[in-house]
């Protein structure tokens, strides 16, 4: 079974970004930047159904500029067998980025695409559904454990109340969360092997597919800053402020 | 123009979170219709008809609806939506399951997480776990958005609607298996007025029984950082931060919490914040309105002692 990956590259979670001043947009100008913690996740789990010899090839698409070859060579090194580079300077909304996939998808007919949850930059939390509806697929969100049984998939969800187990036909969309796995280390030589694993660059004319513009982003501003209150120095009085300033108490 | 909403609730009960997007709703204006889709959800179609503000309650009762899975969901929306031209919906673990998919088959974008209205077209959003606020104007012909409910304050329950039965019954591939829920006494963690979360520094889940102490006698709901979830302490429905729940309570007691910026963006717009560490560095105490460095082996009983 082929399993599609698709990754993202986003500034590092340890980073606070600021907004440009013009409100155009955050400055990622010099950040450091990283595998989206999510996509990591997505590559574990799709490496690990390939050591339990479920998965027999693993590929791992992403959209963006030149830059982003450098996360799939990130995924490479942590098993993924070859990668896929849609080229774009543009940001794209998940929707289009959906159609591209669907597209990369039907190039690849792999049974199971497996993507992360959620983007920590865009916190949308939707392609992974889109590329699931355009494809015409079943969906897995915010999976904590996933099983492959034949030709079906049993994944457990996270869900607001706690857990719900659903069971569906391949091929099938799963995206992941942060309790599926623990994902590994890339070590020096599959740092070095990833290095000459096929990465197939195409353009956005290549996939044959045409986007609409959905929507403009007309400003973008830092939220209210919240000060700093007052450290108190003992319990007595944090209860008495509580009580008698806050009154939430 | 016409609204859309889908209701948040188990079967029996219709969520809270429904009328803060009604608010939501209403801020854009227009005719408020509410989607419930269920299985013997009659209760809960009485109690969404009573939401100021809505005229139309439309339920689709058949136990394809049961478990509410999207693939089934978004279906039945499809089939309805020609008639609105913003569908919303709460961002719950149902909502941002099932929206995208929505949209994806209506071919336009979605807006997640929206916490303020601006227009009819124009809508806000955090974006980078909430260090920046994007306005963003949408050109779709139809509006599909989750709503985050923290941001809006429920509609009463004042109105009457008429009620009307939908006869589709939309049935998909995905096979509902089973489903445990955390059961607790507690208020939940969206809806709480006061929030008591632990982390890290609780060192054991067995440690958290002092912090539901604290909780039950503030008629609080307890949360946790992921730190604490990890170690499996608690259970993960009770993270909060940006991948977890997103809360803004009255007062929000973060107990053992050094305040990571994935922590603070599920908590930082609460009223009133309280932080409790021994590290005086701990980046909590920067958002913090009232901080006591102490440890909390000693501070969390005595707080409860006094209270």
């Amino acid at each position: 079974m082929k399993v599609l990956v698709p990754v993202k590259r986003v500034v590092d979670a340890n980073v606070k970004v600021r907004v440009k001043a013009d409100n155009s947009n955050v400055d990622t100008a010099n950040l450091k930047m990283a595998l989206n913690p999510f996509c990591e996740i997505a590559v574990e789990e799709a490496v690990r159904l390939k050591e339990a010899g479920v998965v027999t090839e693993i590929v791992v698409v992403t959209i963006g500029n030149k830059s982003a070859q450098e996360q799939l060579r990130t995924a490479m090194a942590l098993g993924a067998d070859r990668a896929i580079h849609v080229e774009t300077d543009e940001e794209l909304v998940p929707l289009s980025i959906a159609k591209l996939l669907l597209a990369v998808q039907q190039k690849e007919q792999a049974q199971l695409v497996v993507f992360g949850k959620q983007s920590i930059d865009g916190d949308n939390n939707q392609t992974g559904q889109m590329l699931a509806a355009l494809a015409d697929m079943p969906q897995a969100t915010f999976a904590s454990e996933v099983k492959v049984e034949d030709s079906n998939i049993v994944v457990t969800r996270e869900i607001d109340g706690g857990l719900q187990t659903l069971k569906m036909a391949l091929p099938a969309v799963v995206t992941v969360d942060l309790r599926l796995n623990e994902p590994r280390y890339a070590s020096l030589p599959n740092i070095m092997k990833a290095k000459r694993k096929p990465l197939e660059s195409l353009s956005i004319d290549d996939l044959g597919v045409t986007l609409k513009s959905h929507q403009t982003v007309l400003n973008v501003a830092p939220p209210a800053e919240r000060q700093a209150g007052i450290m108190v120095s003992s319990v007595e009085e944090l209860v008495e402020k509580l009580k008698n300033e806050a009154k939430v108490i | 123009m016409t609204i859309l909403v889908l209701a948040e609730h188990d079967n029996a009960q219709l969520k809270a979170d429904t009328a803060k997007v009604v608010a939501a709703a209403s801020a854009i204006g227009g005719d408020i219709h509410v989607l419930v889709a269920g299985s013997q959800c009659n209760d809960v179609a009485q109690a969404a008809k009573s939401l100021a503000g809505v005229s139309k309650v439309l339920i689709a009762d058949s136990a394809v609806y049961a478990n509410q899975l999207a693939e089934n969901t978004a279906k039945l929306i499809l089939d309805i939506a020609s008639d609105y031209s913003h569908i919303l919906a709460a961002a719950s673990s149902v909502g941002k399951d099932t929206l995208p998919r929505v949209a994806a088959l209506l071919d336009v974008s979605q807006l997640s997480e929206v916490v303020a209205v601006q227009s009819e077209d124009t809508f806000v959003r955090p974006i980078y776990a909430g260090n920046a606020l994007a306005t963003v104007q949408s050109l779709d012909d139809k509006k599909v958005m989750t709503v985050r409910s923290s941001a809006f304050d429920a509609v009463a329950a004042t109105g009457d609607a008429e009620v009307v039965a939908l006869t589709q019954a939309i049935s998909a591939s995905t096979e509902f298996v089973s489903q445990t829920l955390t059961v607790s006494a507690r208020p939940e963690l969206g809806n709480a007025g006061i929030i008591v979360s632990g982390g890290r520094g609780m060192g054991s889940g067995e440690n958290f029984a002092i912090l539901e102490q604290l909780a039950d006698k503030l008629g609080a709901a307890v949360g946790a950082s992921r730190a604490a979830v990890d170690a499996g302490f608690v259970p993960n429905d009770l993270q909060v931060g940006q991948t977890g729940k997103i809360v803004a309570p009255d007062l929000y007691i973060a107990v053992g919490i050094s305040g990571a910026i994935q922590h603070l963006a599920g908590m930082k717009d609460s009223k009133v914040i309280v932080a409790i560490n021994k590290d005086p560095e701990a980046p909590i105490f920067q958002v913090a309105d009232y901080g006591l460095e102490a440890d909390l082996f000693d501070a969390v009983p005595a707080l409860n002692n006094l209270i």
